[in-house]
This record gives C-alpha cells, sequence and structure tokens, in this order.
C-alpha cells in the first residue's frame, strides 16, 4: 500500500527521491479520507517552497486542505494534468495523481521524515 | 418581523421553572443606583391611524425623490423601477429568502440567482459573476483583497476619481490585511492612464467607470498599464445602466469589476440594503469572494441548481477563505434580474440612451447660464460636475425650496471644490424638470452674486 521507497509527512505527503530532486504528492490514506478531490491548487514553476509550509491547496468535496511541502527547494515540475483531472489524486495517489517535483535544496530533510513502516503506524494502518 | 409579547401566565411558568419568584427577584443582582426606580414615561398609546399619521409625518421631513426632482446621483440612482419588478420580487417564496441556507431545497431561488449571474455577466462582458455582495463599495474592498491574492502583491493603485466613500470602504477592508493603497490624482476629471503609476508591486489598479464626476476613464489604457507589469484591472461602477451604451469593462480589459446594482430594480433608500456586483474572469473564479451558484444536472439528468466551489468559503476553508463573506443580497438580486428581465438587452439600451440625452440637454443649458458652467471638458454618461459662482452647498439649499434635489455638493470630498456640484440626470426626468431646474439654478445664481455685489 505504501511504497517502502517513499518517505511521508505526519501531514499525510509523500516524497519520491529521484536524484537531487523529490517528487511529492498525497498519500492514500489522506486521498481517501478527503474523499472526491476536485480542485488542486499547485505553485507555478520556480516558487520556492520550504520545509512543512505549506505549497498549495486540495479541494475536495468535502474539505479543502493545505498540502505541505516535505522537502524544502524549487519547484521545477507541477503536475498540469491535475487541473483538468483532479481525481487522478484518487485513483492513483502515489503515482499519476503526484502534485510536483522539487529541486532539493536540503536533502537530508528526508531523514526528518518517516519511513513507509513509521508512517503505517501513524495512520493506524500498521 | 413580528413581536408577541409573553402572557402573564406564560411569565408566571417561566418564573416557576427557573425557581424565582417574581421579575422583580429575578433582577435583585441589579444595584439600586442604577435603576430608574420608576415606570418608562412612554407617549400615550396611539391607534394605528394615528401612528401612520405620525410616522408618515416624519418621513415628509425628508427631502425626498418622491416630492423633490431628483438630480442627485453619486452613487445612488433615481431610476424607474416598473411595479413588475416588486410584484413579483415581492411574492411570499422569494420574501423569505435572504441568502440560500438549505440551497439546493430552493430549485426556483437558485435558478432566480442563476440568471442574475448570467444577467451580470452579459452586461459588464464578463465571465462570471457571484450571487451577490453587500454593496459596490464592499464589492470593490473584495475585489482588493482579491487582487492581493491573486497576484502575492500588496500594493493598491486608487485614482481619486473613484467615489471617496468607496475609498474609505476599501481602506478598512485592506488596511488590516497590510495591502497599501496609493492614491492616483485625477486631472481634469479624469485619471489619464500612467505607467509611472505602477511598478512590480501593484497587485491592481482601480479606476472607476464611469468616475465619480460622471467622466468616462481610459480604461483599456489603464488595463495595459496595468497588466505590463502583472498587475490587475479593477473597475468600478456605481451604475451598470451605463454598460446599455458604453463598452462594458470586460471588452475593455477589466479582470474584475465591482459595481452598486442598486440602479437595477432596486429602490432608493438611506442605510441599505443595496445590491453589490462582483464579476471576473473564469481563471480567477477560485478566488472569488461569495457564494456562487451553478448549473447541473441531477442523477436522471435533470437541469438543477446547485451552490457551487464552496470550499472557497468560510464555513470549509475557515481562515484561509478568499473572504468572510458566506452571504449575499439574495431579494435585491432578484429583484435586478427581475428588472434586467422585463427591459432586456433593448430596454437596457433604451434607458441608458434616455439618461444620456436627457443628461447632456442639462448639461448644455448649464453651459450657457451666466456664471455657472460644467467644471470638466471630459465625456460624461448621465452625470457631471457643474461649477458654481458661489458655494454648492448653499444652491442646494436654495433651489430645494422650489422643489428640485440639486445634486452632491463636492467641497465635502474634496479640498478646494466647494464650488462644485455634482448632478445627474436619469430617465426618470422629464423635460420640464430640467427646464423648471436650470431657470431655479439660474435664479439661485444670481441671488448669490447679488450678494456677494452687495457686500463690496
Amino acid at each position: 500500500m505504501y511504497p517502502e521507497e517513499y518517505r511521508y509527512s505526519r501531514e499525510h505527503e509523500w516524497a519520491k527521491r529521484e536524484d537531487g530532486r523529490a517528487r511529492v504528492g498525497i498519500t492514500r490514506f489522506a486521498a481517501d479520507r478527503l474523499t472526491d478531490v476536485v480542485y488542486v491548487e499547485l505553485p507555478p514553476v520556480g516558487a520556492e517552497v520550504r520545509f512543512m509550509q505549506p505549497f498549495g491547496v486540495v479541494e475536495s468535496v468535502k474539505a479543502a486542505s493545505e498540502l505541505y511541502a516535505p522537502v524544502s527547494g524549487r519547484v521545477v515540475e507541477v503536475n498540469e494534468r491535475l487541473q483538468d483531472h483532479p481525481e487522478l489524486v484518487n485513483q492513483d495517489p502515489h503515482g499519476e495523481g503526484w502534485m510536483i517535483v522539487v529541486e532539493m535544496s536540503d536533502p537530508a530533510e528526508l531523514e526528518r521524515l518517516m519511513d513507509a513502516q513509521a508512517y503505517r503506524q501513524h495512520v493506524g494502518e500498521a | 418581523m413580528r413581536y408577541i409579547p409573553t402572557t402573564p401566565e406564560e411569565r408566571r411558568r417561566m418564573l416557576e421553572v427557573i425557581g424565582v419568584r417574581s421579575v422583580e427577584d429575578l433582577f435583585a443582582d441589579v444595584p439600586q443606583s442604577v435603576r430608574l426606580g420608576r415606570p418608562l414615561r412612554l407617549r400615550p398609546v396611539l391607534s394605528d391611524p394615528e401612528v401612520l399619521r405620525y410616522l408618515g409625518g416624519l418621513a415628509e421631513r425628508n427631502a425626498h425623490a418622491d416630492r423633490l426632482a431628483c438630480f442627485v446621483g453619486a452613487g445612488a440612482y433615481d431610476h424607474f423601477v416598473p411595479p413588475a419588478v416588486w410584484q413579483l420580487a415581492g411574492r411570499g417564496e422569494f420574501l423569505t429568502a435572504y441568502t440560500p441556507y438549505q440551497a439546493e431545497v430552493m430549485q426556483g431561488e437558485l435558478q432566480a440567482t442563476y440568471e442574475y449571474q448570467t444577467m451580470v455577466c452579459e452586461l459588464l462582458g464578463m465571465e462570471v459573476a457571484n450571487a451577490s455582495m453587500y454593496d459596490g463599495a464592499s464589492a470593490l474592498g473584495e475585489a482588493a483583497v482579491m487582487a492581493r491574492d491573486l497576484t502575492g502583491r500588496d500594493r493598491v493603485v486608487v485614482s481619486q476619481a473613484v467615489h471617496p466613500e468607496y475609498r474609505q470602504v476599501l481602506r478598512t477592508y485592506t488596511e488590516p490585511l497590510g495591502i497599501q493603497v496609493v492614491e492616483r490624482r485625477h486631472e481634469g476629471g479624469i485619471t489619464p492612464a500612467d505607467p509611472r503609476a505602477v511598478d512590480t508591486r501593484t497587485a491592481a489598479v482601480v479606476v472607476q467607470h464611469p468616475n465619480f464626476f460622471g467622466c468616462l476613464e481610459d480604461v483599456r489604457g489603464w488595463a495595459e498599464v496595468a497588466h505590463r507589469v502583472g498587475a490587475l484591472l479593477v473597475v468600478a461602477c456605481s451604475d451598470p445602466l451605463a454598460f446599455g451604451l458604453l463598452e462594458p469593462p470586460g471588452a475593455l480589459g477589466a479582470d474584475i469589476v465591482a459595481a452598486e446594482g442598486q440602479p437595477l430594480g432596486n429602490p432608493l433608500n438611506f442605510g441599505g440594503p443595496y445590491l453589490g456586483i462582483i464579476a471576473t474572469r473564469n481563471k480567477f473564479v477560485r478566488r472569488m469572494p461569495g457564494r456562487l451558484v451553478g448549473a447541473t444536472v441531477d442523477r436522471y439528468g435533470r437541469r438543477g441548481f446547485v451552490l457551487t466551489l464552496q470550499t472557497r468559503e468560510q464555513h470549509i476553508r475557515r481562515e484561509k477563505a478568499t473572504s468572510n463573506i458566506c452571504t449575499n443580497e439574495a431579494l435585491n438580486a432578484l429583484a435586478a434580474a427581475v428588472y434586467l428581465s422585463l427591459l432586456g438587452p433593448q430596454g437596457v439600451r433604451q434607458v441608458a440612451e434616455l439618461c444620456l440625452r436627457k443628461a447632456h440637454y442639462l448639461k448644455a443649458q448649464v453651459a450657457q447660464l451666466e456664471g455657472v458652467g460644467v467644471l470638466f471638458a471630459a465625456p460624461t454618461f448621465h452625470e457631471f460636475v457643474v461649477r458654481t459662482p458661489r458655494p454648492a452647498a448653499a444652491l442646494v439649499r436654495a433651489v430645494a425650496r422650489e422643489g428640485f434635489l440639486a445634486g452632491l455638493p463636492l467641497g465635502r470630498f474634496y479640498r478646494g471644490m466647494q464650488n462644485a456640484l455634482l448632478v445627474c440626470v436619469t430617465e426618470t426626468r422629464t423635460r420640464d424638470e430640467i427646464d423648471r431646474f436650470v431657470e431655479a439654478l439660474a435664479r439661485a445664481s444670481r441671488r448669490g452674486r447679488a450678494a456677494v455685489g452687495g457686500r463690496r
């Protein structure tokens, strides 16, 4: 359910290391709790994001929640498909539903996140 | 609202339940020193007809537009409201509706609001309008906050030819948020587009069109100036009927329009409710404040209406909401929808044409008067500024005695403009009224000059 190679934040974002970059999205747990996602507000390419500071908003039919950056750095890619297909977040949160790619300024921050085992415990699915 | 007092029996039972002997005991904690100690001295009870006569007498002490010929505009306009508007809007099914709370069970109300939004967009040349706000001034405040959120910038440039009260409300909305409001002087009644007015900190430029002096602004020019530095153009408007004739702000490059909707089927009154209009482009809809009605289909494919994009709103997004407004002026918006439907595009154009022609007829007469003149040369719609030979406030008092509400003296809002009077002519003024008004102005002006001469 939760890929072993990903790192996870307490706010339910995941980060997948791709060399000096990190791909970021929200977890299956978060996507399920939000129910149908209808809109994702993301920063533009080039924006700076900071560790565990808000970088966007995800809206579902039930709620609007902030997205927290699991790593600091500069946004180098944004998942434009989510503009027209926000349902990807529900269908494939750990894959096609990714949100941004960040050029990390401090890759050591990844160590401050949880591994899959710890995250499963965090959400009571261990 | 009904006021139904409790009966003595009900009072006795309530006291019994809470275990208190009398109402007097209930107030035992209130110190004697702050008590009145005697019954209120109220006037003797009046019969219903007496009350109506009394209140009617008080109302008649007002110089109101039903009794005097009204040449005042300045943000509130004496347009004709066809009786059918309130015959329909006043129906019980609608009259109870404030903002829809159990929204989706009120399909009729939602449909009316949806049609209101659609007609507002057509009139303003914009892509999306919300279900309405409090009034034009607060809509402008919301527009500035919206521009801040959309651009991530904190400075708003506003023309001094924007309604002075709108500018006050704009400051009330923006100052606590750390938004800096920079005023731009008018030159000869208009605000010439100037790239030096903006920089990369500018979130928005705000101009009113037609502006507070009735003059037409270079909206297109300001749109270019604003857009070149990545700022938005906000157009304020106090009478949207102008766009029955003028090119709508949407076609001139406006990103957000904040307008007063009172002129659309709502009567003049002091204190409101008036009708706030806000409209924008589709790409900005998620930053638009307030309620928004959308059309959809139900599970059987039938057309229906919903309150849509509610995740922008405070009850869901809490402190991150676009605005703290979770309500709208539903009844006033409904009246506007009925008004616009009754008139249709052709009717709206006719009203605008009548306003324009009558106002320009007055303008031509005023220009002929000795000692009186038209202050600004810029083109105008249905309002313009008259240069008066004596303080405008005195002139207004003088012609009020002859049955005219002459206009708004501008000295109250603009330093050095004591001898300037803002006048408006709507379609409701007759040629006879205009002619007699010109005569009254002439007499009052001569008297003023004679008085000045006499003192010399």
